[in-house]
């Protein structure tokens, strides 16, 4: 990370945007939350919240006490301290979410495969045969942005979104992939569920989302009874 | 425990405090009162800690009992309350007794009022706050606006005063409102004639409003591009999605998004236009990043070192 790639700009009269490029890239991903914790760190009581997301990291701060120039300075110096210390940055957790990749919940798996000219079962080795990036977290509470999708995979949203989508479904919109956390409108194409919590409104605000941006997410296949037998809703 | 009986829930009547801090990153929206202003007045009238959580009562429709002697305040818009039947006055407290109904009507002068009690809502928190997201379906007791029969908890009632508040405090929510904002994000996609046509012109609120955003109708603007790479949205953000009418976003906007956006309304000015309703004209002026800090930390700093008189009806600068 240098200085010249990142800007920092005030966007309101508390609230400042880390720029860390103008292209979504995976590499950005550890070096925005390394700069997230940092300024956790470091800044706790100044800080009110981030909002990581792609190439940014929003900071919104304590007016009272911190001003726009206070927390410029702040940042640069933190920056400075990653640049010289990069191996204190921390790695992502590793996380692996089953599903049950099957057209009775997946209502969009078979159209899609035919539109690629592949196989069900193609289709759900090549969505389960990689690891995915946490990009962003926003839409619904612990909805996790995933990416890249393999090109041989990647659909659009449909064009009219559906009205509801159920809790646990797994999405494709162009290269990205999803969990929605909740019953909620989508356009995602919906390739099978997943039986795992993803948002639980009991934790901590730390540990509410099970996915945070810089986790590593990988899908594990499973059939119909495991689904079942791991709290899986038809 | 005390409470307050809801017997006409009200169009959309919501407990709010000052909203949900440190959970965006989990994708949480904020949330918070509408109308942060006349919100921090019903808890300083009452000597209440800043963050106490009051009933936001959304244009009137509104009836309750309380089942103790209480401490009330009401401010913002004038929704036409009253106590047993009889007027009321907004913008002051108000000693009632057990058994005592109140009411909101109907909207007069602005639209959201706030029903504060010495101690505040007591309703469950939810990371660390007590405010309700409908869209998610968070906060409160059960996620959503407030139902016949529910019931709100308060604290023992420890003190009866009388206070008003002197009428200079008190904004006029039907005067044209001129929002301030900071040239931010993607201010400079949109072209300079753009930028003049919108902090030049007046634009009018639509039919689409609610806690997420004010959508208005004016002159179009168009930025170079539809879209962005999705990036944290703060309080007032003005996003111009394709049709070039812009939109206030608000305290229940969500975490992130993706359309161009061409700078970012004072958290003040969010207050008064979320007392505005369709129709009212809106003036858009772009100001410096140091204008607004100074207008919100004297602001900040009025309301934590200002203090009652004796007589109870007047705030004196110490």
């Amino acid at each position: 990370m240098s200085d010249s790639t990142m800007r920092v700009e005030a966007v309101s009269e508390d609230t400042a945007m880390i720029r860390f490029g103008d292209t979504i890239s995976e590499a950005l991903i550890p070096q925005i939350v390394a700069l997230e914790k940092r300024i956790e760190q470091r800044l706790g009581p100044l800080v009110i919240d981030l909002v990581p997301s792609y190439t940014t990291l929003l900071v919104h701060y304590d007016l009272n006490r911190a001003d726009f120039r206070h927390v410029l300075r702040e940042l640069r110096h933190l920056v400075a301290d990653l640049e010289a210390h990069p191996e204190d940055a921390p790695a992502g957790r590793q996380v692996e979410i089953p599903v049950w990749y099957d057209p009775t919940v997946g209502y969009d798996l078979e159209a899609l495969a035919e539109r690629h000219e592949l196989s069900v079962d193609e289709v759900i080795g090549i969505h389960s045969g990689k690891s995915y990036q946490v990009f962003a977290i926003g839409f619904n509470p612990g909805f996790g942005f995933l990416g890249r999708v393999d090109d041989r995979i990647a659909t659009p949203r449909h064009k009219s979104p559906r009205e509801a989508i159920d809790p646990g479904s797994v999405g494709i919109a162009d290269a990205q992939t999803a969990i929605y956390p909740r019953l909620s409108p989508g356009g995602w194409q919906i390739i099978g569920r997943s039986p795992q919590l993803m948002f639980d409104p009991e934790q901590d605000p730390a540990h509410a989302s099970l996915l945070q941006v810089g986790d590593t997410v990988t899908f594990r296949p499973i059939d119909r009874d495991t689904f079942i037998s791991l709290g899986g809703q038809l | 425990m005390n409470n307050l009986r809801i017997i006409t829930p009200g169009w959309f009547t919501i407990i709010q405090d000052r909203g949900r801090k440190g959970a965006q990153r989990a994708g949480l929206t904020e949330g918070g009162a509408a109308d942060e202003h006349a919100y921090l007045w019903a808890n300083k009238l009452l000597d209440n800690p800043m963050n106490a959580a009051c009933l936001e009562v959304l244009m009137g429709n509104f009836e309750a009992v309380l089942s103790a002697d209480a401490l009330l305040s009401v401010t913002g818009a004038d929704l036409e309350f009253s106590i047993n039947g009889q007027p009321a006055e907004n913008w002051s407290t108000h000693p009632v007794q057990a058994g005592d109904r109140i009411e909101f009507r109907r909207p007069l002068n602005g639209l959201r009022a706030y029903l504060g009690v010495a101690g505040g809502w007591l309703t469950p928190e939810l990371f660390s706050s007590r405010s309700v997201v409908t869209r998610e379906g968070l906060g409160g007791l059960d996620g959503g606006p407030l139902r016949e029969h529910d019931e709100l908890p308060f604290g023992p009632q420890q003190a009866t005063f009388r206070r008003q508040l002197a009428p200079r405090y008190i904004p006029d929510y039907s005067s044209p409102l001129t929002l301030r904002l900071v040239p931010c994000y993607q201010h400079d996609l949109f072209s300079p004639q753009d930028r003049r046509r919108f902090s030049s012109e007046e634009y009018r609120i639509s039919q689409r409003i609610d806690r997420m955003g004010y959508r208005l109708e004016g002159p179009v603007i168009t930025p170079e591009v539809g879209g962005i790479i999705s990036e944290g949205i703060a309080l007032g953000a003005v996003q111009v999605p394709r049709d070039g009418q812009p939109i206030v976003l608000l305290r229940d906007r969500q975490t992130i998004g993706g359309y161009p956006k061409i700078g970012c309304v004072s958290s003040l000015g969010c207050s008064q236009l979320a007392q505005r309703g369709p129709g009212a004209p809106i003036q858009f002026e772009f100001v410096t990043l140091e204008s607004v800090q100074a207008e919100r930390l004297l602001f900040n700093r009025f309301f934590a070192a200002s203090q009652w008189h004796s007589s109870g009806e007047e705030l004196v600068w110490p």
